[in-house]
């Protein structure tokens, strides 16, 4: 099967390591595949770019299957695209029409510092983690599997909070540039699950004031970052943050 | 006061205060709706509320006191937000497109917050800071409304208030954690409903009095 191919004018954010402005610069991708994803489609320019001896586009990929968090770019405006509860990687070009405009840039956020044309370093997300996004525990004889009870309307509403891989669309999408989706996804899976318990009430203070300090905005319950997330995790799960800070500081 | 500090330099912190306050100022806002409907039963019918509120003595001024406190810590807590909020993304982006969840309401918080703060101050130099002992409430609510430019300029008004409550009342609760999906279409129902009472019931009043009483 003969697959159709597409040509697409893309207006590219460069900026050289260590540059405090950048710039949009214009490319032509020709005979794209449809079947192509979005990074392939950049692999093909970069291969073009490198055979013209200039400096190919630098993004951040990893897995390429959805499911590391490592892509992201905002297409168009939108995070990651404008397909639903998509990656960068798995948004395919049979998604943008024969001739079309594609401008892309990266995640705008103070608290991720721009590193390369498409890469910013994200390692807030990591700071907010390291502050209290973890269980600890004492080493010893794992406990049977069903010593402790739980619902498995529990487990699932914490396993679908767990399935946050960090990207950081929420911050890019967020008008206010908020990380909030991704803490409350970040306590929730915990908060939920008897073990994550005793250590709740320090996690979420150490891990918002942590967020504070990495100079992300406040949420104004915009709701973009639940749309552009490609996990699908709700803003149910800022609420479940909202309480438990509550819970926190007055008790 | 320690701990109020503590929490209020958060980021959440800042936003339960906002929620609180906000949903004090929703619950004036319902009250004294429902005082200036009895406007449309009459000028017998509002003088009377005017007399049985001013009954009130004392407790009309903790209301004034309570108030104005909460103003100032609204106004504050909002624009501190605001500015960090702008702070937080120093590099714009060139293209932006809303996914879906930004509404008219959402986007324009800080803005019509302002210019309700405005029009909070104009409207009490109208109608609270004037000589009560010369005319009747009901006087100067007539004289007020025979004035086209005031009649455009509260007309504007309670429309960018409906705006704002449109989604500050349904915010509230998210932040104050109360967002579950069987209670949260209702709480986003009734605030879109409130958010048309207000501007409708407020914003007839100079249409009632210039052209039907």
């Amino acid at each position: 099967m003969i697959s159709k191919s597409i040509n697409l004018t893309l207006k590219v954010w460069r900026q050289s390591r260590g540059e405090k402005k950048g710039h949009l610069e214009t490319y032509y991708a020709k005979d794209i595949s449809v079947d192509m994803s979005f990074l392939e489609m950049i692999d093909v320019v970069n291969e073009d770019l490198t055979k013209i001896h200039k400096e190919p586009i630098a993004f951040d990929h990893d897995c390429r299957e959805g499911i590391c968090g490592m892509c992201g770019a905002v297409v168009n405006g939108r995070a990651h695209g404008h397909e639903k509860e998509t990656t960068l990687c798995q948004l395919h070009m049979r998604h943008f029409s024969d001739g079309a405009t594609i401008v892309i840039e990266p995640w705008r956020s103070r608290a991720f510092p721009l590193i390369k044309d498409l890469v910013v370093d994200r390692s807030a997300l990591d700071k907010i983690i390291q502050a209290g996004g973890f269980i600890s525990v004492n080493a010893g004889g794992a406990p049977d599997a069903n010593a402790l009870p739980i619902p498995r309307e529990v487990a699932e509403t914490a396993f679908n909070a767990a399935a946050c891989i960090g990207c950081g669309a929420c911050v890019a999408a967020c008008p206010n540039a908020s990380a909030m989706l991704f803490v409350s996804a970040k306590i929730s899976q915990l908060a939920l699950l008897p073990q994550g318990r005793p250590e709740g009430a320090k996690r979420v203070q150490a891990m918002v004031r942590q967020m504070d300090e990495c100079g992300f905005g406040n949420c104004s319950n915009e709701t973009e970052c639940e749309v552009e997330c490609p996990k699908g995790i709700s803003i149910l799960n800022i609420a479940r943050l909202n309480r438990e800070f509550l819970k926190a500081e007055f008790s | 006061m320690n701990w109020f500090i503590e929490i209020f330099r958060t980021s959440i912190g800042k936003k339960i205060v906002m929620a609180i306050t906000g949903l004090g100022f929703s619950l004036f806002l319902l009250i004294h709706l429902i005082g200036n409907l009895t406007l449309y039963g009459g000028k017998e019918l509002f003088m009377s509320y005017v007399e049985h509120l001013h009954a009130l003595g004392p407790l009309i001024h903790v209301a004034e006191v309570g108030l104005l406190t909460f103003a100032i810590i609204h106004v504050v807590s909002g624009l501190i937000l605001f500015w960090q909020n702008l702070q937080a993304r120093p590099i714009r982006y060139k293209i932006n497109k809303r996914a879906g969840g930004r509404t008219l309401g959402s986007a324009t918080m800080p803005y019509t917050g302002v210019l309700i703060l405005i029009f909070v101050v104009i409207h009490l130099l109208n109608f609270h800071f004037i000589d009560h002992s010369l005319q009747t409430a009901f006087q100067v609510i007539s004289a007020t409304f025979s004035v086209l430019p005031y009649v455009v300029f509260y007309t504007i008004a309670v429309i960018i208030v409906a705006i704002h409550v449109s989604h500050g009342f349904w915010s509230l609760f998210q932040t104050l954690g109360a967002n579950h999906a069987n209670y949260m279409p209702a709480i986003k129902g009734f605030g879109i409903i409130f958010s048309l009472l207000v501007a409708a019931g407020f914003g007839f009043i100079p249409v009632y009095v210039n052209f039907i009483m």
